[in-house]
């Protein structure tokens, strides 16, 4: 992934003659790696992309006429949102709304607050924004009227949780052509295939869309565990019900003498 | 200092995870209880999915029990026959209460009946106790002999048959009440993650008529055994143990326990049991009144992913 970087920023800098000619700009990016590893500290992370705007008009970059935004989008699964409700004095889950595969988490990161970049159809278009995260209801919907609600309240509770960001301004262009991201991912990010991606404005209109797979893994101790309590249960159920059995043995015997 | 549970699947504080650790081990060494009962409802609220937080607090228990019953086992008062015919009806209600949990968890109401079932047992059993306690708490201000055994006042568990013979516990008792106490514990334990200690020593005291000396010893060893399979259990069926949360909760918890001992034997008898009835009360009605009041959030959202419910 370095070299990709590295070519990017060749690119950048040198604004080949060939794109030039066409006035067509391209956009490249790159990260320096594509693997994000949770390790027992994970805290959460910020995640620094490069990219670079090749063959812009010089003009136009000056008088920043050209826009970036760019979002890591989570692993689709589907969600599950449930209400609750008073039935006989007590709060229980009462209905519910099944969601069809959709990122469990977004992170966007822009040159501007994207409704002043493109106009919202666009941006519908393009899937661009926590607004524009697709969530189809699944299963009985009834007539549909609920919809909005149960949309509405999975995206505030992922918001709330970290899990759907953004930073208006967390595009910065390092010099007229080159541009540095910082992409925030929280201490609860899913595990998975996440989907970092880069859309290029001009003057609000869209140009062109870069794509990079990262992967956010488990490692060491943690993708052991993970593994071993999902392929060998009995033996990991029998390890655990050990490990108690030792430290309440310990417990017992370091504290005898008193 | 953060942490990541590999089976939680999110990052935590380990110094707030020890502390609850340490406190409810503290509060089941003076009590002579697992602790289960704390702990379950501090790791949910905790933000623990409430599968694994079940899960793991069952695992936790066997450390603290089994650390417990070894100090009563050293000090002889642990009924080995009579834990053992617990136990036959405890592991048979285990098995029982992992598929119950598995179904509550398919129709998305698991949240609720454990709940419900927290508060329906904690509040009676605690309102049970503080009025026996307060009792005799009052009986003992007035210089009156406080006795749990009232020799020839037998109730109808002892009209039953099937009678054996506990000698270390000195009681003449039918079978039948021993195995159904231990099977209704054992369905508790699956489905709430708990010891069932809370429910076990009132039943053992009240209902049965077994001396106190020996009742605590006993419910820890047959709690051992329960949560042990309990552990095994939800591990194969549910994946749902962290043995990262579970490690961490019980170093803390059995020397929180020591010092609970500790304190413990400061404490008489029914001050004992008024302290472990107003902890079991108090546990009961804060979870009632979550779910009576109106809730901030009415929403939850949940991923399908293994390990959540």
């Amino acid at each position: 992934m370095t070299i990709v970087a590295a070519a990017v920023i060749a690119a950048g800098l040198l604004a080949s003659p060939a794109s030039a000619q066409s006035r067509t700009p391209r956009l490249d990016i790159g990260i320096s790696t594509n693997v994000i590893p949770i390790t027992s500290d994970f805290a959460g992370e910020d995640l620094t992309v490069f990219g670079a705007i090749d063959g812009a008009d010089p003009e136009l970059l000056r008088a920043d006429f050209y826009d970036v935004v760019v979002t890591l989008e989570g692993p689709s699964l589907e969600s599950v949102v449930r209400k609750k409700a008073r039935v006989f004095g007590i709060w229980i889950n009462r209905s519910s709304m099944r969601f069809e595969p959709a990122p469990v988490s977004y992170s966007l990161s822009s040159t501007l607050p994207v409704e002043l970049i493109a106009d919202s159809i666009e941006l519908s278009d393009l899937g661009i924004g926590v607004q524009n995260i697709r969530l189809t209801p699944t299963g009985a919907i009834g007539d549909g009227s609920a919809t909005p609600e149960f949309r509405n309240a999975l995206l505030r509770l992922r918001t709330a949780d970290g899990l759907y960001q953004r930073d208006p301004i967390g595009v910065e262009y390092v010099s007229s052509s080159l541009f540095r991201a910082t992409l925030r991912l929280p201490a609860n990010v899913p595990v998975g295939e996440h989907k970092l991606r880069a859309f290029l404005f001009q003057g609000g209109k869209f140009v062109m869309e870069r794509e990079l797979p990262l992967s956010v893994v488990k490692t060491g101790v943690e993708q052991f565990i993970f593994e071993y309590a999902h392929q060998h249960s009995l033996i990991y159920g029998l390890f655990a019900v050990l490990l108690a059995m030792i430290t309440g043995w310990l417990g017992s015997v370091l504290f005898r003498k008193d | 200092m953060t942490i990541y549970l590999p089976i939680a699947e999110i990052s935590v504080n380990a110094f707030v995870i020890l502390g609850m650790g340490a406190a409810v081990g503290f509060l089941s060494g003076i009590f002579g209880v697992g602790g289960g009962f704390l702990i379950t409802p501090l790791l949910i609220f905790y933000n623990i999915p409430p599968a694994v937080a079940v899960a793991t607090g069952a695992n936790q228990v066997v450390a603290s029990s089994f650390s417990g019953a070894l100090s009563h086992f050293r000090r002889g008062t642990l009924d080995v026959k009579l834990g053992l015919v617990l136990l036959v009806g405890g592991i048979a209600g285990a098995a029982v209460g992992v598929f119950v949990f598995s179904f509550l968890r398919t129709i998305g109401q698991l949240d609720l009946i454990i709940s419900l079932m927290y508060v329906t047992f904690l509040s009676t059993i605690g309102g049970l106790m503080l009025w026996e306690s307060i009792r005799s708490l009052l009986r003992a201000r007035a210089n009156q002999p406080v006795s749990l055994r009232r020799p020839g006042q037998h109730n109808w568990v002892h009209r039953l048959p099937l009678k054996m013979r506990f000698k270390k516990s000195k009681i003449y008792l039918s079978a039948i009440p021993v195995v159904a106490l231990g099977f209704a514990i054992g369905i508790l334990t699956s489905v709430m993650g708990v010891g069932g200690g809370f429910i076990m020593v009132p039943a053992m005291i009240y209902l049965l008529r077994i001396p106190t000396n020996v009742v605590i010893g006993t419910s820890l060893f047959q709690i051992i055994f329960v949560t042990a399979f309990t552990t095994v259990i939800q591990a194969t069926t549910n994946q749902s143990v962290d043995v990262f949360l579970a490690g961490l909760l019980m170093i803390a918890g059995v020397i929180g326990a020591q010092y609970g001992v500790r304190a413990g034997r400061k404490l008489r008898g029914e001050q004992l049991r008024a302290g472990l009835a107003l902890l079991v009360l108090g546990t009961g009605v804060r979870l009632g009144y979550d779910l009576v009041a109106t809730p901030q959030e009415l929403y939850s959202v949940a991923a399908t992913m293994v390990g959540f419910q």
